[in-house]
């Protein structure tokens, strides 16, 4: 009697225990009944594992999962997003060049894979040697934006005030490495000048400063500012992209504002280990063309703020391309900035 | 009015009958993250933040990922109180009082007054932020850098009320906790700092590593070394529920909670981790046996719980209003807004007002459903600690393994788990209380960050700290809070003088 009343609580609490932990864990289990595939080559059989170098909710990992369902029906199996943190990215990206190179593990990464090498002297793997390119996937648009009580107005105002005011003047952005921290550095760098910076650990407490008036300007994706520059909270002056954003359709673009030298998006590619035979990347290739090309995604892309790359940029050739002239572009910047 | 209105409408929609089960289903998950050792809220949302992209509403998927959330506080006392297992900071504090009230027997009071006083604090906030989320948000902005630094200074030097024992033990925990949290990249250079070289670390070391290895794993290694205090744990467990007496003691300081943690959780800065903190700190402050504390005083349970719950609501001010995350899992909500087509910012409030005000009474069912699934479950908990430890301790130590690893599939954190178990056994057994440790490791990075933030937006002037004046003001009240704690002599001094006016 007394045995039987002590089980029956550990019992129950082994229950509600694993009641829990199951449900805490098929969140991040998804089925595993993907349909057979039609592909000539037999690939893909098994589920596609898409490693994230970001939290689960950031942009990177939003795209990632955007494409990811299309493609997944197109391949006849699951697209399973993986987040692995840290390190701006490197401990991801390292993990993903030392995976089998089968097509069954893809890496999702943004500019962050062209300026690691700058940023890291101590990098595990070489972003052009470890890896093959499948295809770009997107480029979202930065904006330069002010506190709302800050003097210029325009574009051109900000670069006149920021050269006479070069000591006063304080520059934020979303932590070293970080897509706004780039795009502030080559803002600095088309100007001519250097400003004191001002680090955040991401673009939220760096925008509730902006927006508090603790910091002058600031540049970061459409994705983080579109919301506060529609609201009013803070002032916009330009998009960094050749073309302007449908959300914000009164907001010049840098060449527009005179500075065409300040051209910079995040741009979004999808990587498999060097080795990965040519035919299986073609499968995936296809598989990213045929998503990019998806209504869903053309429209849940938009309300981001940002589009699907044209159709020949999605290839690894293109994105290859670009890899190679961003690792360029910004070994000079970083290198410059660092050094003096 | 605008505010019956508001109000209306949000109950109308949280009300909904799929709402009400999201909300059911959002507190329900939270509670049990919140109960498992090592997965918090951050990683629960994080996990289940992609099922929400399959939502129509997202009303309903906000008002889920809220319920995680605030759950996951409540939850997160649980293991606290029974197992001396904080699964996230503010927990850390509860597990000070609460479990010593465990180990008397008082385990059920316990987590009924921890579940009373959140729900106190829980209405209260939601009231708050109907009524005033707009003016706080403002007001919240106001505080730059420099004011968080003062903030933070004021928070460590009230925290040395958190020792029961040595006050220079207790300042040594303080600064070892500060130095672990310089662990990882340097958030203004990019250099990384005692990485030993370890990439794994650049992200820095884990909190619910910490707390899990200092608290529960060194809980288990105390048990396991000396057998008798093992037997000593009270299998007759007495009195479930909190007696009057004990109601009339959590009303001041559920109350003071409230405000304090309110207050906090709107400064989107991080000043909600302060909140369970600055509440256990005031109540030690204020109390007339302030001796009680660190030996199972019920207000040490009832205050630091109510400040967490009411700062967890208010906390979401900063977002709803203006679209700016205070913490991670604000982040994470942000992300959610995006998903469903909603951009985060200052148009929210008026562009999606089912939404808003939907969430914002979500809040006060979903503390509703709370109680009512918590304070029937205070039985089966009580219960845990008479499962024998052969089976409890692998469980725990399993679960905070699966619970770690699952933070960003780092085996680092894991062992960082098991190091931290035998620092703190080692810091028990030389009289060193961890609960220190743990807030330095908190507000650590917070200090240092908002000083040289400080120092760089006034360019290396480190006036600024003074000339701001609630900046000064939070100084001021160091100053006056450090010489409180210099000179017990005073104090003892006033207690006897109160004596005998009475």
């Amino acid at each position: 009697m007394r045995r039987e009343q002590r089980t029956t609580p550990q019992r129950s609490v082994a229950l509600v225990f694993l009641a829990a932990s199951l449900a805490a864990l098929t969140a991040c289990v998804p089925g595993t009944d993907g349909g057979d595939s039609d592909q000539a080559s037999g690939f893909p059989e098994d589920d596609i594992e898409v490693i994230v170098p970001f939290a689960a909710g950031g942009p990177t990992d939003t795209v990632t999962r955007m494409i990811g369902e299309p493609m997944g029906e197109s391949l006849g199996v699951q697209i399973v997003v993986q987040n692995v943190e840290g390190a701006g990215g490197t401990v991801a990206a390292g993990q993903a060049a030392t995976a089998a190179p089968d097509g069954y593990t893809m890496l999702m990464h943004h500019i962050g894979m062209s300026t690691a090498p700058a940023l890291y002297d101590d990098l595990p793997y070489d972003p052009l040697t470890d890896f093959e390119t499948v295809g770009l996937v997107t480029e979202v648009p930065m904006t330069i934006i002010a506190r709302k009580d800050f003097e210029p107005n325009t574009l051109e105002e900000l670069v006149a005030y920021v050269e006479a005011n070069q000591d006063t003047v304080t520059l934020a952005h979303a932590g070293v490495g970080s897509a706004s921290n780039l795009c502030g550095l080559l803002l600095q760098d088309a100007i001519g000048v250097t400003l004191q910076e001002v680090p955040y650990d991401g673009t939220g407490p760096a925008l509730a400063d902006l927006v508090g008036g603790q910091v002058d300007f600031m540049c970061d994706q459409t994705t983080n500012t579109t919301g506060q520059i529609t609201g009013g909270e803070v002032k916009a002056y330009a998009v960094t992209t050749p073309e302007r954003v449908e959300s914000l359709p009164d907001l010049p673009t840098t060449t527009e504002a005179g500075l065409p030298d300040l051209q910079v998006s995040v741009w979004h590619g999808l990587y498999v280990p060097a080795g990965t035979p040519e035919d299986v990347i073609a499968v995936l290739t296809e598989a990213l063309q045929t998503a990019l090309a998806d209504q869903g995604v053309i429209d849940q892309m938009a309300d981001l703020g940002t589009a699907p790359v044209d159709a020949d940029q999605a290839t690894p050739e293109a994105h290859r391309a670009l890899l190679e002239e961003q690792i360029g572009v910004w070994g000079d910047i970083i290198g410059a900035s660092q050094g003096g | 009015m605008d505010l019956v209105d508001n109000l209306a409408l949000g109950f109308s929609t949280a009300l909904q009958w799929q709402n009400v089960l999201f909300c059911l289903l959002g507190v329900a998950l939270g509670t049990a993250v919140g109960v498992l050792p090592g997965i918090g809220p951050t990683a629960a949302i994080a996990m289940l933040l992609p099922i929400t992209f399959g939502f129509d509403d997202p009303t309903s998927a906000l008002i889920m990922l809220a319920g995680i959330y605030y759950g996951a506080q409540y939850g997160g006392s649980t293991t606290a109180i029974l197992l001396n297992l904080p699964g996230e900071s503010s927990a850390a504090v509860t597990a000070i009082d609460g479990h010593r009230m465990a180990l008397a027997g008082h385990a059920g009071t316990a987590l009924a007054v921890a579940a009373i006083g959140s729900f106190v604090a829980g209405t209260v906030a939601t009231v708050v932020l109907a009524v005033a989320a707009p003016p706080l948000s403002r007001a919240a902005l106001s505080f730059g850098a420099a004011e968080y630094f003062s903030l933070v200074v004021l928070g460590l030097i009230a925290s040395i009320a958190l020792a029961s024992g040595s006050t220079l033990k207790a300042l040594g925990m303080i600064v070892l906790g500060i130095l672990l949290g310089t662990v990882g990249q340097d958030l203004y250079t990019g250099a990384p700092r005692f990485t030993f070289g370890l990439r794994e670390l650049y992200g820095g070391l884990n909190f619910v590593s910490l707390a899990v290895g200092l608290f529960g794993v060194a809980e288990i290694l105390r048990n396991l070394h000396d057998p008798r205090t093992r037997q000593r744990i009270v299998r007759r467990v007495t009195n479930l529920w909190p007696s009057r007496a004990d109601l009339r003691r959590i009303v001041g300081p559920v109350l003071r909670a409230t405000g304090i943690g309110s207050a906090l959780g709107v400064l989107p800065g991080g000043g909600h981790v302060l909140a369970s903190y600055a509440s256990y700190a005031v109540e030690k402050r204020i109390s007339r046996h302030p001796e009680r504390f660190g030996r199972g005083a019920i207000e040490g349970v009832a205050g630091p719980e109510s400040a967490n719950n009411a700062a967890a609501q208010t906390s979401f001010i900063p977002l709803l209003t203006l679209g700016l995350p205070a913490h991670p899992v604000m982040a994470l909500m942000v992300g959610a807004f995006i998903i469903q087509g909603i951009t985060p910012g200052p148009d929210v409030m008026n562009d999606q007002p089912a939404l808003v005000w939907g969430l914002i009474a979500s809040m006060w069912i979903g503390n509703v459903l709370l109680v009512l699934l918590n304070l029937p479950l205070i039985g089966l908990w009580v219960r845990m600690l008479t499962v024998p430890y052969s089976i409890l301790f692998p469980t725990i130590v399993v679960f905070a393994c699966i619970g770690t690893y699952s933070l960003g599939q780092n085996p680092y954190h894991v062992l960082a788990v098991a190091f931290f178990g035998v620092l703190g056994f080692v810091l028990v057994r030389s009289g060193c209380e961890p609960a220190p440790l743990l807030l330095g490791f908190v507000l650590g990075p917070l200090l240092e960050e908002n000083l040289r933030r400080a120092l760089l937006i006034s360019r290396g002037d480190p006036s600024v700290f003074l000339t701001r004046p609630i900046s000064a003001v939070l100084l001021v009240l160091a100053l006056v809070a450090l010489v409180v704690t210099a000179l017990p002599a005073i104090r003892r001094k006033r207690e006897v003088v109160f004596a005998e006016d009475e």
